[in-house]
This record gives structure tokens, sequence and C-alpha cells, in this order.
């Protein structure tokens, strides 16, 4: 069967790998293909970066990173950030990332799903949802701007539209959770996970080995991300598989 | 030198990029004539059957893979590509492939056959069982190996499935017969594995020529 997912994801500015990555071993731990590397050995999935570039130069420079970690990544790797038009997309995938990440754009402007997953196919977008519990609805709203803006979208109601214009798997972070590193968001995953057909990454919240056979096992979810605990070695991919590997959890 | 066909539809540069790393030639072209003068080709793919096989007939491609194929040069199916290679498939309606493997491209069910619903696309690392020996599988058994796709090959010829993947229902995940090969996964995305499968068509490549 189909194995659960362990993804890393990088955060990248102005073309360096940036927040915290402490790799010895690494002769630049900056460097965005040097790490892709480390994390393809040590068993990771897939890699997602993250461009959180603020100028045009940084996101041209984000196209640059993605030729060179294409042409020495042999697993695949999905790329978000400032994506805004079919033209971004293009421009990504063509330097050859395998998948583009929507967010904000996709929110403002849905139909842009559809105009990728028809020009790329499905496979290709990846729509990520930032979701923040409100107390007095009662229900996970769909945030946007980074976590800034709060949107009308339920995240349930918002995944299944996502996925109705054509997203091909949904990337999923619990605002309540993240940086708190005891856990993803069971709750929020697995009403997402079992809501729909795509596969669901969860995350936000991982903070030990445990979590992450939580996301599998309760969450639902058919992947999991996570940042700072690979970053700062808390944990690695390798100590995460072993330990999933003994719980019974189906992993490469 | 490989020749990878150039259509409109493929994930050419991870392909390309994984052959450069073996430093093995590649030429990749749109134009039979060059593609003429590679001692074997791949055919990647990305998207739907039905405008794959539309694009290939139109420019004359699906023309010259078969007579290619026919005079013995070594084709290798990637994906799309590969389900390219059966007889027809059910995507967006039915429609005639290039037919030189026997069988049918369908859905994937998305639903067991006790009722219950799972995940298409078929999407992540899957573990392959060998089912038939081939020169594609050299030093290859079991392993885990990167799938995305919602269609899936049927066939009636088992000799033709070199590997397979369970997803609830047996995916043909490498098929072969003479000099045609394909894999439903992507051996350019799945790690090492997946680079010995590609060295292993590079090597199948080198000894038909000489």
């Amino acid at each position: 069967m189909i194995t659960k997912r362990i993804i890393p994801c990088l955060d990248v500015k102005e073309g360096r790998v940036v927040k915290g990555v402490q790799f010895v071993e690494l002769r630049d731990a900056g460097d965005p293909v040097e790490l892709a590397k480390f994390y393809d050995a040590e068993g990771a999935d897939e890699l997602v970066f993250l461009d959180i570039s603020a100028s045009h130069e940084g996101r041209k420079t984000m196209v640059e990173v993605v030729e060179r970690v294409a042409a020495e990544l042999a697993i695949p790797f999905t790329v978000g950030g400032g994506i805004n038009s079919l033209e971004d997309m293009k421009r990504i995938l063509r330097a050859g990332a395998d998948k583009v990440s929507l967010n904000t754009a996709a929110v403002l402007n849905p139909s842009l799903i559809k105009e990728g997953a028809d020009f790329f196919g499905s496979q290709c977008i990846v729509v990520a949802i930032d979701a923040k519990y409100d107390e007095t609805l009662g229900s996970w709203r769909v945030y946007t701007h980074g976590g800034r803006k709060e949107t009308n979208w339920e995240v349930v109601a918002w995944a299944k539209e996502a996925i109705k214009q054509g997203a091909g798997e949904i990337l999923l972070t619990s605002m309540d959770k993240d940086g708190r590193k005891d856990g993803y968001n069971l709750k929020l995953t697995s009403a997402v996970s079992t809501a729909v057909s795509v596969p669901v990454i969860a995350s936000g919240g991982a903070g030990n080995a445990l979590h992450f056979a939580q996301a599998f096992a309760e969450g639902k979810a058919d992947a999991a991300l996570a940042a700072s605990i690979f970053h700062y070695k808390e944990t690695s991919v390798k100590e995460v598989k072993q330990y999933l590997k003994e719980e019974g959890v189906n992993v490469r | 030198m490989i020749g990878i066909i150039d259509y409109g539809m493929g994930n050419l540069y991870s392909v390309s990029k994984a052959l450069e790393r073996m430093n093995y030639n590649y030429v990749i072209s749109s134009s039979p004539e060059e593609l003429s003068k590679a001692k074997g080709l791949i055919l990647p793919g990305v998207g739907s059957f039905k405008d794959a096989i539309e694009i290939l007939n139109e420019t004359g491609l699906a023309y010259f893979i078969k007579e290619t194929v026919a005079a013995g040069t070594p084709l290798l199916g990637i994906c799309l590509g590969m389900q390219l290679l059966f007889e027809e498939s059910e995507e967006n309606g039915i429609s005639e492939g290039l037919g030189l493997l026997q069988g049918k491209i369908v859905k994937i069910p998305g639903v067991t056959s006790s009722g219950e619903t799972y995940k298409v696309p078929h999407m992540g690392w899957n573990e392959l069982e060998n089912r038939n020996p081939s020169p594609l599988l050299e030093d290859v058994d079991g392993g885990h190996v990167y799938f995305v796709h919602s269609y899936y090959a049927t066939t009636t010829d088992q000799d033709i499935v070199l590997a397979s993947s369970i997803y609830n229902v047996e995916v043909p995940a490498v098929v072969g017969k003479g000099n045609v090969f394909g894999t439903q996964f992507h051996p350019e995305k799945s790690s090492e594995l997946g680079l010995t499968i590609l060295r292993n068509y590079a090597a199948i490549v080198e000894e038909r020529v000489s």
C-alpha cells in the first residue's frame, strides 16, 4: 500500500534558506540545494520550498533556485509563496518544480486553481490553507496574507471548492498549533481529510515523532510537514520514520 | 544517445536532468528527423490521455514512434507516456492509444468492493512487487517508487506486467514487451531506485545497438 509521506519545509528568502538551520555537517546550511540533498539522503519523501522573498529580485532568484534544486534532487518538490498568476506557475514548473502551492491568490481568485490545473494537470496544483479556529462561529476559518486576514470561508467548504476548481492536494496548516510543538491539530486535519477526495498534508505543531503518528492515525492525514524540528535537529526524518515503522505505520 | 520526445506534455526537465546526472547523452526534440538519430526513446507525459494522443497523431510522432519501435529501437514510456503505449483509454471518452501493448487504461475506482472510498489520485510512494524478470529491473527487487496518477492499465497479457503495486487494485507499475517498456511511476522522482531503473534502460539502449 501507499506510504505516509514525511515532508520537510524550507523557507527561502532571496535565494537562501532562512530560519535557523543547524547542520554542522553541511558546508553551507543556507544553500537550498545542499539542504535538499541532505533531506533526500535522510529519507524525506518530498520537499516544500516556501519563497518568503519580499522583492521582485528575490522572486526571480527563486526560479534559479528551483532550477538548481531540480538538477540535483531525485524526489518531488513543491514551491509556494508569491505565486499569483498562471505565468508565475509556468515559471516555477518549467524551472523543474513538480508542484506549485497556491494560498492567498487562490482565495482571491479561485479560477486561478482551474487555470493551473487545466494547463498542468491537478497533480501539479497544491492549495495551501491557513486555518484558525473561530470561537464565536464554532468553526475553522480560512486566513490569507500569511495569516493576517480572516476570510468568510469555512475551512472544509473552501477545501471542497478548491478541489472542485482542480486542486490535486491540500496543504493544511493550523495557525492555532503552528510553532507550539505540542502536536498537529488532529480534529481539523481529520475533518478536512475525511471530507475530501485528494491527499491532505498536515502542517503546524509537530514537536516529536509521536505527533506524526497521531497525524496519520487520528488526523487521517496522507502526509505530514514540519520545519523547525528538522532544521534544529530536535529529531530527524530518519528517526521519525524509524518510530513510525515500529508503530506499524507504512513508511518508505 | 537517448531521444526524449517533446510533444508539449512532458516533465522533460526532470527526466533530462536525471540522464545528465548519470552522464548519458540525450536530445529533447519534437522532430522525428532529430529523434531518429537516437538509439533509444523516452516518451514522458503529464496530463490527459486524449490531449496527448491527439498531439502525437497530429504531429506525426505517433507514426514515427510505431515505425521506430517496429525497427527495434527501445522505447520507455513514463507515467502518461506509459499509458499511451496501450490500446485505449477511457479518460475523457474512449480514445485509441499507440497499441504497442495489449490492454486498456481505466480509472482507479476510488471505492473498494465493500464500498469504502479511498483517495484518487494515487499519489505518493508505493511498493514495487516484481512480477516478471526483465533487464529493466536488474538489481531491483521491491522498494518504493513515486506515483501520481488517476488512471491505470488493465491487461489480460500478464507476461507484460514486470512489476506492480497495490493501491486497492493491482496497478501495473513496470510493463514491457520486447523493446517496449513503461513505468507508471516517475523513475526520475523515485530517488536511487528510480535512477537504477533509468540506468538499466540506458544499458538496454546501448546493448541493442552495439
